[in-house]
């Protein structure tokens, strides 16, 4: 396996660097993670296209050296479902916050679930809205600070595995920016797996979260990754009082009894062609 | 070989875009154009394409933006409601330049309007409906034989000029039916695909003007030439880059790339203009009207023509600004409150007087009513010697 720098020097774009993101952030994790991943699959560059939303996370397209775009704020799914149309052959990896897919593109989140299109959606969850400044997102915990909440939040928020799960995804798995080995294993799986897989990746935004909530440096957010991710076959094991503010983590869900969208398609293509021929006939 | 049929207007796009080589629609029902909708989920499979009924209009956009990045010819088709959905992608595909053809088959509006009522409401939305500064292009067919003709022309220079093209329609053309002879087989109908890079791989550059025609070379996703694209301002290396010469240069191109083109992309229709006193300005379903009107006038001694748009944006200022020369006065007859005689104002310039018959009201103008209003102008004419 490359080291980090390896991986650097071969994946990242020359004079991209330096990223956007602030210090202690965790993205840059979550994308190097993705980087292991992608080359311990052996993707080649040219089969592997990158579409993300709008957010800090969604910049992480821009820097490496993919297929890739940038696109709208919500549509990063929409987009990457056009393209895995035209390219069923390419590996597509969408990248998406936690406001950008359970907010303003929450809809296509579970349409995308639904149909079992061939995408691997990884959600960079930090909890808040980073890049406008700290204004709470559907996945900030209740009674928690931000900017649009300035007396704590009172919505709940989405257990946004749980959610894709009820739509249809046949694979759902969590991480955290602490648990590398485990956020890897499972973009490994999530790429591999053929229909639609969402990765939600816990990971701190210290300048705009965890500072309004008093959470500590950011090391000290990741140790809070690691004392509240409890390994999905121990977390099996626990009753719900051990289970009290903590979440499980590693492959949460897979099934393989539904047919990948691109592939089902075929066969309307096959049946579309033969009631041509029946006619021509 | 060739078959006649009778089809809507809405079915003709469908076969224009099936002839001019698209293979992927996304799009949400929505009346009056669903049509085009039910049609592509037929034929495009037929011949090897995908059709996806998406989860709302925004999806659809941009599931064709997704395939067109892949390589692939697409497009979606929506009325009022749902264009006005779809306006922030539409500014997207004009800033990283993707091509993409979006129907618009209008409806009274606004808001929820009157679905199955014509209006030529949208047109100036069809300019500036996305924010920002951009250019675009948009054509608008009147005949059900002209919606075929026109779909294909629209992919054309989409492909062409890589920029999203709106095929604005009203309920008359898209729901009317009429005979429309259509060849057998399309082969050689296809239009030709957006430039791919002559450069190798690590030479391309995504948004540089390698030709002087200001229209870069756009590889496919997947294609072996890894690009990035951006809905933010970029440089030609297509990365985000936020200069104030950075964003000038990309204005002036993404502008300039449809302007200095307009020779090749504006198109009107002259009818019986050459010596007449009063010319008719309409587009789309209300030139229905205009071509009986005109005949009649003339039948009764009024020197009347018809100068149609076929090109809606960019705005024919030049060849409205022509026939202004050799005309006495101008009426524009449009199914709005006059959005359209705005710039015919603004084009002619004084030159001459510029009248409007602005219809409003759920239907479409009889051709006797047009007369009467192409009467009005002949007497002002007679008013002013």
């Amino acid at each position: 396996m490359k080291s980090m720098e390896e991986l650097v020097d071969f994946y990242f774009r020359p004079n991209r660097l330096p990223h956007l993101w602030c210090p202690g952030c965790g993205n840059g994790v979550v994308l190097g993670a993705l980087l292991k991943a992608i080359d311990a699959e052996n993707l080649a560059k040219d089969d592997v296209a990158i579409i993300s939303g709008i957010g800090c996370s969604s910049r992480a397209s821009g820097y490496v050296d993919f297929n890739t775009a940038n696109t709208l704020h919500g549509r990063a799914l929409p987009i990457s479902t056009g393209l895995k149309m035209a390219r069923p052959e390419l590996n597509v990896i969408t990248l998406s916050g936690d406001g950008d897919c359970s907010a303003i593109g929450g809809n296509h989140l579970i349409h995308a679930a639904r149909r079992n299109i061939g995408l691997t959606l990884v959600v960079f969850n930090n909890s808040i809205y980073g890049m406008t400044g700290g204004q709470y997102s559907p996945l900030t915990p209740v009674g928690k600070k931000a900017t649009t909440a300035p007396y704590l939040t009172i919505e709940p928020s989405f257990d946004i595995l749980a959610l894709a799960q009820a739509a249809g995804a046949t694979f759902t798995a969590r991480a955290t920016t602490y648990h590398v080995p485990v956020l890897v294993d499972v973009l490994r799986k999530g790429i591999r797996h053929e229909g639609f897989s969402i990765i939600e990746v816990v990971t701190g935004c210290p300048t705009n979260y965890g500072r309004q909530n008093q959470m500590g440096a950011p090391a000290k957010m990741m140790e809070w990754q690691k004392d509240h991710g409890v390994m999905k076959a121990a977390w099996d094991k626990m009753d719900e009082a051990a289970r009290e503010g903590k979440f499980p983590i590693g492959v949460l869900s897979e099934r393989k009894d539904l047919k990948e969208y691109t592939k089902a398609y075929d066969e309307v293509i096959a049946r579309a062609q033969a009631s041509v021929k029946e006619e021509t006939a | 070989m060739s078959r006649v049929l009778l089809l809507q207007g809405n079915q003709a796009v469908v076969e224009g875009a099936i002839a001019a080589g698209v293979r992927f629609y996304g799009g949400y029902p929505i009346t009056p154009s669903t049509e085009i909708a039910e049609g592509m989920a037929k034929r495009l499979p037929q011949v090897g394409g995908k059709f996806m009924q998406t989860e709302d209009e925004l999806a659809g956009i941009g599931t064709v933006v997704g395939a067109s990045l892949g390589g692939v010819k697409a497009m979606t088709a929506t009325s009022g409601p749902g264009f006005s959905l779809k306006q922030e992608t539409i500014g997207m595909a004009c800033s990283a330049e993707i091509p993409c053809v979006i129907v618009d088959v209008q409806r009274v509006g606004p808001a929820t309007g009157q679905p199955t009522s014509p209006s030529q409401g949208d047109v100036m939305q069809t300019r500036w409906g996305t924010h920002g500064d951009h250019w675009l292009i948009v054509v608008s067919p009147s005949s059900v034989p002209e919606c075929f003709d026109l779909t294909r022309r629209a992919v054309e220079l989409s492909e062409k000029y890589r920029c999203p093209v709106i095929l604005l329609m009203d309920e008359i053309v898209g729901h009317m039916r009429e005979r429309i002879e259509l060849p057998d087989s399309y082969e050689g109908l296809s239009v030709p695909r957006r430039k791919q890079p002559d450069t190798p791989p690590e030479k391309y550059l995504a948004y540089a003007d390698t030709d002087g025609s200001m229209v870069p070379a756009m590889a496919d996703f997947g294609s072996g030439y890894r690009w990035h694209m951006t809905g933010l301002v970029h440089d030609e290396t297509g990365f985000p880059k936020g200069t104030p010469a950075a964003t000038k240069n990309s204005q002036d191109r993404l502008h300039l790339k449809l302007r200095d083109h307009e020779d090749d992309i504006v198109q009107v229709e002259n009818y019986r203009t050459d010596d007449a006193d009063v010319v008719v300005i309409a587009y789309g379903g209300a030139a229905r009207t205009a071509y009986d009107a005109v005949d009649m006038a003339r039948d009764e001694g009024i020197r009347a023509g018809l100068l149609r748009p076929v090109t809606i944006w960019p705005f024919a200022d030049r060849q409205i600004q022509a026939a202004a020369k050799k005309t006495k006065r101008l009426l524009v007859h449009e199914l709005n409150c006059g959005q359209y005689v705005r710039e015919v104002g603004r084009a002619v310039r004084g030159l001459v007087p510029v009248d409007l018959y602005a219809k409003y009201d759920n239907e479409p103008a009889t051709p006797e009513q047009l007369l009467g209003k192409i009467r009005e102008s002949a007497e002002k004419i007679k008013g002013a010697k």
